[in-house]
C-alpha cells in the first residue's frame, strides 16, 4: 500500500510530492503498519466483547474526543444498525450501568490518561467485563490515541495553522 | 510488600499487572507465535503476557515499534527517546519514562538532559534543539493535541528536516500508545530484595 492510501495520511491532509510526501516515502513502511495496525484494532478475526460496529463507534467517540471530526464521521459510515451508533457520541453517557463504566474508562483514558489508576481497572471490572476484553480495549483507545497524534502531526508538517 | 512509585526516575521500576497475565498453559497456538514461546525459552514478562489478550494487536505493535524507534536514517535514536519521553511525561507513565530516559542517558552517555528534565519539567533550561523537540511532544501529547504551526516551525528553525520531524511525530505518537497500556494495566513498583 502507497503511504498515501493509508488513513492517517489521508486525514493530514498530506499533498501528493511536497517535502511531506518525500517524507513518508522514506517511512512508508511505519505508514504501511499503521494501516496493519489499525485492522487489527478495528477489525480483527476475534473480536472478544467488541463486534466490529461497536468498535467503529468507540473510534468515532474518540476521534471526536481529539476533535478529528473528519475522521470521526469516516468510522460513524462504518458502525451499522446494530444499536452502537450512540456511543460515538461523547455526550452520550450511556444508558445502562455496564454502557457507562465502559464510556467513562474510555474518555479518561483517551483524554487524560495521566489520571488512570487501578481504581478505573477494577470498575471495569465489577461491570463485568472480563481482562481480555479490558486488554482489547485498551489497545482500542491506545492505538487510535496514536493515530490521531500521526494525523494531527502530518497536517501541522503540510502547514496548517 | 512493594511500593508505587510516583516519582520520576530513570531506575526501570518492576512492573505488576492490574489484570491477570494470560496463562502460558491456557495459551493458543496463535498466542504462542507471538510470544515466541519455545521449550527453551519460556520466558515471557507479565506486560508481554497481559497484551497477548489481544494478540492481533500484540502482532502488529511490535514491528511498527521496532520501526519507529530504530529504523535507520532520520532523526537520531537519543532524539526520539526525547519525544518518547515527553509523551510519556505528559502522560505520567513512570515505567515508560524510567526506560526511555535511562535509553537516552546510555545513548548520549550523559544525564544532564534527563536530569534537568525530571528536576523541572517543561520549566526545564535545555539546548535549543532539545527545546523545540521536547516542547513539540509535549504539546502533540495533550488530548487533543496542542501542538501549533509555531511549534513546527522552531523544529524546521532548529535546523529538522522533513524525515527527523516525521520520526518525532511517529516516535511522541506512538507513546500516546505504548503510555496507555504500559500506565493504565499495571502499577509501576519498586523492586524488591530477592529472597
Amino acid at each position: 500500500m502507497s503511504p498515501m492510501e493509508t488513513t492517517a495520511v489521508r486525514f493530514g491532509g498530506v499533498v501528493e510530492d511536497g517535502a511531506v510526501a518525500l517524507a513518508l516515502k522514506e517511512r512508508a513502511n511505519i505508514l504501511a503498519m499503521t494501516e496493519d495496525a489499525q485492522a487489527a484494532v478495528l477489525t480483527p478475526r476475534e473480536v472478544g466483547g467488541f463486534p466490529h460496529d461497536m468498535r467503529a463507534a468507540l473510534a468515532a467517540r474518540i476521534a471526536s474526543l481529539h476533535q478529528e471530526e473528519a475522521l470521526a464521521a469516516a468510522h460513524r459510515e462504518r458502525i451499522g444498525d446494530g444499536g452502537y451508533a450512540p456511543l460515538s457520541d461523547p455526550a452520550h453517557p450511556g444508558t445502562t450501568p455496564r454502557d457507562t463504566a465502559l464510556l467513562s474508562f474510555v474518555d479518561k483514558a483517551a483524554a487524560s490518561p495521566k489520571d488512570m489508576a487501578s481504581g478505573d481497572i477494577s470498575a471495569l471490572q465489577a461491570s463485568g467485563m472480563g481482562d481480555a476484553d479490558i486488554v482489547r480495549l485498551c489497545e482500542i483507545i491506545a492505538f487510535l490515541a496514536y493515530q490521531l497524534r500521526v494525523i494531527a502531526g502530518l497536517r501541522l508538517m503540510g502547514g496548517a495553522p | 510488600m512493594s511500593e508505587v512509585v510516583r516519582k520520576f526516575t530513570r531506575t526501570v521500576p518492576q512492573w505488576r499487572p492490574r489484570v491477570t497475565p494470560l496463562k502460558l498453559e491456557e495459551a493458543s497456538d496463535n498466542q504462542l507465535d507471538a510470544l515466541k514461546v519455545t521449550p527453551s525459552n519460556t520466558k515471557v514478562s507479565d506486560y508481554v503476557l497481559v497484551l497477548a489478550h489481544d494478540v492481533e494487536s500484540l502482532k502488529v505493535r511490535s514491528p511498527l515499534f521496532n520501526a519507529i524507534m530504530y529504523d535507520p536514517n532520520g532523526l537520531s535514536r537519543a532524539e526520539r527517546e526525547i519525544g518518547a519521553l515527553a509523551t510519556s511525561m505528559v502522560n505520567r507513565c513512570i515505567y515508560c519514562a524510567a526506560v526511555h530516559a535511562a535509553r537516552h542517558a546510555a545513548l548520549e552517555d550523559s544525564t544532564a538532559l534527563t536530569n534537568a528534565l525530571f528536576e523541572r519539567g517543561a520549566d526545564a533550561d535545555l539546548p535549543p534543539r532539545e527545546r523545540a523537540i521536547f516542547d513539540f511532544a509535549r504539546k502533540l501529547s495533550e488530548t487533543p493535541s496542542q501542538a501549533s504551526a509555531e511549534d513546527m516551525a522552531a523544529l524546521r528553525d532548529a535546523g529538522l528536516d522533513a524525515t527527523e520531524i516525521l520520526d518525532l511525530i511517529l516516535s511522541a505518537a506512538l507513546f500516546g500508545w505504548a503510555n496507555r497500556l504500559m500506565h493504565v494495566l499495571g502499577d509501576p513498583v519498586r523492586k524488591t530484595e530477592s529472597p
